[in-house]
């Protein structure tokens, strides 16, 4: 393998056939190139849709309320149903065992938020500390709302990312004071959120003292859970299903509202679309690495017959060195040590290309539902290396055959 | 080969000595070219013993019939048998390769032997730009290249016009006059004169082995 003396030869060979190394390595390059396309769609795929279902957890339950639609048990439809902390606290205790998080929020839209001279209008919620969670918030700097800001209703804020970049532009929020319709609150925190710029443009107070500085009472707007995840995702969906479901009645008895009635009380689960999506990611990939291994075995054949073509093409060649005094085992290692030195080079060079291909192209793809396009280097190599043993095992056989073949026949003129 | 036996040679016996220049005649059939086989270790006999150099050559596996070749034999082909994407200098530098030479002196060494056949302003053509006459040269040329203590010819002039022909004679005598072993099988006479020994076969046994008053081919060139 390491013999200089060798590889001259090989070099040379290669050199004086340029045609032929051309259109193995070609054959070899535009399988691996293919491949890596592919693959890298593939992932883009994945990794857009991912995120753009990455706002809020995926295992969500949300509770929101309306007025009736249907009169029930004499009364009237067009009632407004209004949540109270009771209800939150029936669904919480209830359901204790299948919770993962829970919040009630209370929350004004269109709030107006002033810092110095830069104003703006944001949504403003009351929430609870799981808040954070369920919406998938980064706490950037800072920290979020606490129990023991809920307990003492503190007028504390956590601000998003946008609104920490309109009001405070360069200047660190935390510990500076923002004013919501002409009360101070210390900023705490800043997150960011997956879902990006909308969701980042909210200020999160602490439920109790939301619903004092706006006259809330009791009441709460919606709440929001998650179920504890199991590790069979078809169970999760099936366990969520049940709980939101169950909430749902619960709700709709204690409140008094017909069965029947879909706009009262809604009650919504996230999980059952995640796994449609996540399905439909798994199809989509699935579909890909058919593609991807039927090119890759297509290349297979490809380098495979090529090599058949060469050996054969070589015969003669094959006589003459073993007159002059070739081994066999000098034939055949002289034919594998080409094969491979060509798939490998012209391999690495497809991955190489496809590569920088989706480092060149995948930033400008503006497409919500590709991000990111990008192959896994290790699963890259692997195939190089696939196709590289391929090819050489591919090699081997005709190869083997040529140098068993007596030179005297080799020699023959046809 | 194939599942019907066949005997070729039925009984050769025969010796050459160091320096001879021996052509084997006989027509298609009469097994000159199995017994050139025999003796270029690319075929081996059923029966009887071939010694060369003292060395009985027997029960031989591939990599030792390949290093014998390498070592003991020159073989000159009717169709030259060059690599033809090689230059000339290339080609007659092959078999030092399996020789384990260092490109350095395979290359010096192969341009001596161009220069001794007259192709030293050649060495870097391809076959393909070369003449059938310069091609054996070429051939030859390599023949010499890994220092053969035999030279096996299997119808060196048979792609070749006369005047061609006599030139590559003449070389071959040449070679033979420095004292090189060289077995030449043809089926023309006017090349088998030109050797010092004519063994005749036919049907697998020696009919006729009879030394020859040698023709030099100088006197045609």
């Amino acid at each position: 393998m390491f013999n200089v003396e060798r590889w001259q030869e090989i070099f040379e060979t290669l050199k004086k056939n340029k045609l032929r190394t051309f259109l193995t390595g070609l054959s070899v390059a535009s399988g691996i190139f293919i491949l890596v396309i592919l693959l890298g769609f593939s992932s883009g795929i994945e990794n857009g849709v991912t995120t753009e279902f990455q706002q809020d957890a995926t295992n969500e339950i949300f509770v929101r309320t309306r007025r009736t639609t249907k009169g029930y048990k004499g009364l009237n439809p067009g009632r407004f149903i209004q949540l109270k902390d009771e209800d939150f606290a029936l669904i919480t205790d209830t359901y204790d065992d299948y919770l993962e998080y829970r919040t009630a929020n209370y929350s004004i839209w269109g709030g107006q938020i002033a810092y110095k001279n830069e104003t703006g209008n944001y949504r403003v919620q009351g929430v609870l500390p799981d808040n954070q969670f369920i919406e998938n918030a980064d706490i950037g700097k800072g920290r979020f709302i606490n129990q023991s800001d809920i307990n003492e209703s503190k007028k504390v804020a956590v601000i998003g990312n946008k609104v920490s970049k309109d009001l405070f532009k360069d200047e660190n929020p935390i510990n500076k004071y923002i004013s919501i319709f002409g009360i101070s609150y210390k900023v705490v925190g800043v997150y960011f959120d997956p879902g990006g710029e909308r969701e980042e443009s909210q200020v999160y107070l602490p439920l109790t003292s939301a619903r004092v500085a706006f006259n809330g009472g009791d009441n709460i707007r919606n709440m929001s859970f998650t179920v504890k995840m199991s590790e069979n995702f078809d169970e999760a969906v099936e366990l969520s299903k049940n709980v939101t479901n169950a909430i749902e009645n619960d709700l709709k008895e204690k409140h008094i509202i017909s069965p029947d009635d879909t706009a009262a009380v809604r009650v919504n689960n996230t999980l059952e679309e995640a796994q449609k999506i996540y399905s439909l990611i798994d199809t989509i990939k699935a579909v890909f690495w058919f593609i991807g291994i039927g090119t890759i075995i297509a290349g297979i054949v490809g380098v495979g017959n090529i090599m058949i073509i060469i050996v054969k093409e070589r015969t003669k060649e094959i006589g003459i060195r073993k007159a002059l005094g070739a081994v066999p085992s000098s034939i055949i290692g002289m034919i594998l040590q080409e094969a491979i030195f060509v798939t490998m080079f012209s391999g690495l060079f497809g991955l190489i290309a496809g590569l920088a291909l989706l480092e060149l192209v995948g930033p400008q793809v503006d497409s919500p539902f590709i991000k990111f396009p990008q192959v896994d280097f290790g699963t890259a190599i692997t195939t190089v290396f696939i196709l590289v043993a391929a090819g050489a095992f591919a090699g081997f056989l005709p190869a083997y055959r040529a140098a068993k073949i007596k030179p005297i026949v080799a020699l023959r003129d046809e | 080969m194939g599942s019907n036996s066949l005997h070729v040679l039925k009984g050769i016996n025969f010796d050459v000595k160091e320096g001879e220049l021996v052509s084997i005649m006989g027509s298609s059939g009469s097994g000159k070219s199995t017994l050139l086989n025999i003796l270029g270790m690319l075929d081996e006999a059923d029966e009887g013993s071939y010694v060369l150099d003292n060395v009985p050559i027997k029960n031989l596996n591939e990599k030792v019939a390949a290093k014998y070749r390498n070592e003991f034999l020159g073989f000159i082909f009717q169709s030259f048998n060059l690599i033809n994407y090689k230059t000339a200098v290339d080609n007659v530098a092959l078999p030092m390769y399996y020789k384990g030479m260092s490109r350095k002196e395979r290359v010096e060494k192969a341009h001596h032997y161009l220069e001794k056949v007259g192709l030293a302003d050649w060495s870097h053509h391809l076959p393909s730009e070369l003449s059938g006459g310069q091609k054996q040269r070429v051939a030859i040329a390599r023949a010499l290249a890994s220092e053969p203590k035999v030279l096996l010819a299997d119808e060196p002039t048979g792609a070749l016009d006369s005047k061609t022909s006599y030139e590559v004679m003449d070389l071959i005598q040449g070679i033979n006059d420095e004292g090189k072993t060289i077995l030449v099988v043809t089926h023309e006479d006017d090349i088998a004169q030109m050797t010092k020994r004519i063994v005749n076969l036919k049907d697998g046994i020696i009919i006729d082995d009879s030394l020859v008053e040698q023709v030099r081919a100088q006197q045609y060139v």
